[in-house]
């Protein structure tokens, strides 16, 4: 079989990423190409160096985007990760013990159900929902309540004016970064989840003999066992920090720039300027600053999180 | 371009002639460009007109498909199906027509003309991710339209087609839409409470606090997506205000021309209108969800275009519900008095040089500046098309009924239409932003005009954007 298996593999693998390189690949060069060149989308483009990277700093709408991302990749994984933390850990750990083994809290088949299907909805469906559900209304004016605001005026809070949370400059952005979370935890939750099951559980055992408290099964077993893991959610949710285009253009005002430009992101600037203006070169530069913006997240984060893999 | 003194006794022809003028010289700088275009010979127009032959004087193949693309809006495109599409099947039974409703006409579009294939005939190049004029001028992708000028016309043959259109037509854009924009109210509801449409700015708030004591939100916009209907009417108001000169500079960025007291002056009443007489609660609601509760009669005053009464006719309204326009009241030492209206030609049309059939994308515009066309259009859309005498003894629905009569009443007070937000995307998307913080955040004219002229002066010092302009109107 060795003369045959280079055969193999390659004529396998030969569909696949030829497929890939005209689609991912190639693009990429192409991007890389025409951001040096000012472009409307139509006629040829004539190459202008350095030019749209000089203009991108001087860009308060490019630099108000970045912004926004500083702000999504602090809180998008840190909230993520450990909601989703705390979640797998009851649906997996958090219960009674029976039989002698430790089991998840009552009804964690149910929830599991639960916490994952956000990850089934389209993100536009997501999007179209909760921009009903953060809706400011006003009886007065005729305009039904959200579901937030509703609750929130009956518990009594807000007052007259009910809560603007897509309208305030102050609160748009952490409500499109509440939907992210919300979105992503039922993935992180299952991704957890599997991880932690395949934890011997006589680890447990030994250390819930001992009389360790469940707090301390978590802190000292659980998370340490799971770090390989965690670094990859990390990664993976920054990489989603950089995103956020479906919810922001259908949830935010004013096509997606929020109230005060308080919303922007970058691949909504990139969309703004290569398909509603005539500057597909600037786009295309501010593609190639995305792009290793995300891959110096990516390497830094994959640095620093490294540890000696544990093997059990 | 000089404009004749309008004699007495205008009627509607001659106001919207002279509102074509000030359109042809407004639009965007393609005339410009059509040199250019030209001049550098990417594709010779192939299209030879025979004027002899009033029948098919583009000289259409019989049994060429076409390929016609609408912009699904406000107007629909059942005026496209049900309208003209059939019009021309009849006079060509061998073409096939293939239809294409889309509504992101840049995106869908825009990688077909780059690629050369599959380029439409014709295209309804309207909405708000409109293919750049500019950039398609200067690729050679429209066609001159001056032999669909010169042709004859569908209905009467030794009449040219320029001189049967209501505004004069323009060397690459059809613009098929007699387009007005105003305010909106119900005529029932105005009626039954013994209201008038104010024609001063005094008597207008007086109205507003009758219409606020009923428990009916006076005015409202459409923060989420629709700021620039409320941009519109304030620029309209400055307009009124300090003559139509206002909207020229706004549009050629001069220096200032946002400070200009007329617009501050404008920026300001209309803000207090909003802060006393209108809801935060709008800023979150898209338009057609403001629209909804104006034809519930739960808001009274709603700024937008004659494409509303059609675009709204699925929707329950309000028992008797009559959509009724009124013009902008007059704010005070208005240079272009009560009842001015604004009223221009839009929704642009062209015809592809490079499509497969340029001579049927040709025809087909011809077809739908016929009488018949422009009848099937208001009966689908509901909205008047550019073709004089054309609605002439139809029974018409309130609202353009409406319109139509204030337009007569208008006479030759006309106020132009804006350019700025179809030139320049980010001037749009900032006056957007500060109309909303003006009116629904609270805010003061003078952060408004502060705030867009740092804009425009910000796109008129940035190389990269090709500019446009439009002339001094006197």
């Amino acid at each position: 079989m060795r003369q045959g298996k280079n055969r193999f593999i390659i004529g396998f693998l030969a569909a696949p990423v030829t497929l890939y390189i005209l689609f991912v690949i190639w693009p990429y060069i192409q991007t890389f190409q025409v951001a040096f060149s000012r472009w409307d989308g139509q006629s040829a483009p004539e190459y202008n160096g350095l030019d749209n990277f000089k203009n991108l700093f001087s860009d308060s709408k490019f630099t108000g985007a970045v912004e926004h991302h500083v702000v999504m990749l602090i809180a998008l994984p840190l909230v993520t990760l450990t909601i989703a933390l705390f979640f797998s850990f009851m649906l997996n750990l958090g219960g009674s013990i029976q039989g002698g083994r430790l089991r998840g809290v009552r009804f964690s088949g149910i929830y599991k159900v639960i916490f994952f299907l956000p990850q089934v909805l389209a993100v536009a469906i997501i999007g179209v929902l909760f921009s009903t559900v953060y809706q400011q209304g006003s009886k007065s004016a005729g305009v039904p309540s959200g579901v937030l605001n509703a609750v929130l005026q009956a518990v009594g809070i807000g007052g007259k004016d009910q809560i603007g949370f897509l309208t305030d400059s102050n609160l748009a952005l952490w409500s499109v970064i509440g939907v992210m979370v919300w979105q992503a935890v039922g993935f992180y939750v299952v991704l957890f989840s599997a991880a932690m099951t395949s934890i011997p559980k006589d680890l447990f055992e030994a250390a819930a003999l001992d009389g360790a408290s469940r707090a301390t099964l978590f802190f000292k077993i659980t998370l340490p066992l799971l770090r390989d893991t965690l670094q990859v959610g990390w990664i993976y949710l920054g990489i989603a920090a950089f995103d956020g285009f479906a919810l922001v253009q259908v949830m935010s005002i004013n096509g997606g720039e929020g109230p005060d430009n308080s919303t922007s992101v970058l691949p909504l600037e990139i969309w703004n300027n290569a398909f509603n203006q005539p500057k597909a070169g600037y786009a295309a530069a501010m593609g190639v600053a995305l792009f290793f913006m995300t891959i110096t997240f990516a390497a830094i984060s994959m640095r620093v999180t490294r540890r000696e893999s544990i093997e059990f | 371009m000089s404009q004749s003194p309008a004699p007495k006794g205008l009627d509607r022809r001659t106001l919207l002639q002279r509102v074509g003028l000030t359109a042809l010289v407004a639009g965007p700088g393609v005339s410009l460009l059509s040199a250019c275009a030209t001049s550098s010979s990417k594709k010779k127009d192939n299209v030879k007109a025979n004027n002899s032959d009033a029948k098919n004087p583009f000289g259409v193949k019989a049994t060429a498909p076409l390929d016609v693309v609408i912009f699904m809006g406000g107007y629909k495109d059942d005026y496209a199906t049900k309208g003209h599409e059939p019009i021309y099947k009849k006079a060509f039974p061998g073409a096939a027509i293939k239809h294409e409703a889309i509504t992101a006409i840049g995106t869908t579009l825009q990688p077909r003309f780059n690629s050369g294939t599959n380029i439409p005939d014709v295209v309804d190049n309207s909405g708000t991710a409109q293919m750049d004029w500019t950039a398609l001028a200067s690729a050679g992708q429209l066609q001159d339209l001056t032999k669909l000028w010169d042709a004859p016309s569908v209905d009467d043959p030794s009449k040219k087609v320029r001189d049967t259109g209501m505004v004069a037509g323009k060397p690459m854009q059809m613009n098929y839409v007699a387009t007005t924009f105003g305010l909106w109210y119900n005529k029932k509801l105005f009626a039954d409470n013994g209201w008038t449409a104010p024609k001063t700015w005094d008597e207008f708030t007086a109205l507003c606090d009758k219409i606020k004591a009923k428990g009916i939100v006076p005015f409202a916009y459409a923060g989420k997506n629709a700021a620039y209907y409320m941009y519109y009417g304030i620029i309209q108001s400055a307009n009124k205000l300090g003559g139509n000169q206002v909207g020229v500079d706004v549009d050629n960025l001069a220096d200032g021309a946002w400070s200009n007291p007329a617009v501050k002056t404008a920026a300001q009443k209309w803000g207090e209108i909003c802060q006393k007489y209108s809801d935060k609660a709008y800023l979150g609601l898209i338009h057609t969800q403001v629209q909804t509760l104006h034809k519930q009669n739960k808001i009274a005053f709603y700024p937008s275009g004659d494409w509303l009464e059609n675009e709204m006719k699925d929707v329950k309204g309000a028992d008797g519900f009559e959509y009724a326009i009124c013009p902008y009241p007059d704010m005070g030492g208005d240079k272009l008095p009560y009842p001015a209206l604004r009223v221009s030609a839009g929704e642009p049309f062209f015809a592809s040089a490079k499509s497969p059939n340029p001579a049927g994308a040709l025809e087909y515009l011809r077809q739908m500046l016929s009488k018949a066309g422009a009848q099937a259009f208001f009966q689908q859309a509901g909205s008047m098309a550019v073709v004089k005498g054309a609605l002439e003894g139809l029974q018409l629905t309130p609202g353009t009924q409406s319109v139509v009569d204030a337009q007569k009443a208008a006479g030759s007070s006309v106020i132009t239409w804006l350019n700025f937000d179809g030139w320049y995307k980010d001037l749009d998307m900032e006056a957007r932003n500060q109309t909303n913080k003006l009116c629904y955040g609270g805010g003061n004219a003078d952060s408004f005009c502060s705030a867009l002229d740092k804009e425009a002066a910000k796109i008129k010092a940035d190389s990269s954007i090709t500019k446009q302009t439009r002339p001094a109107i006197s």
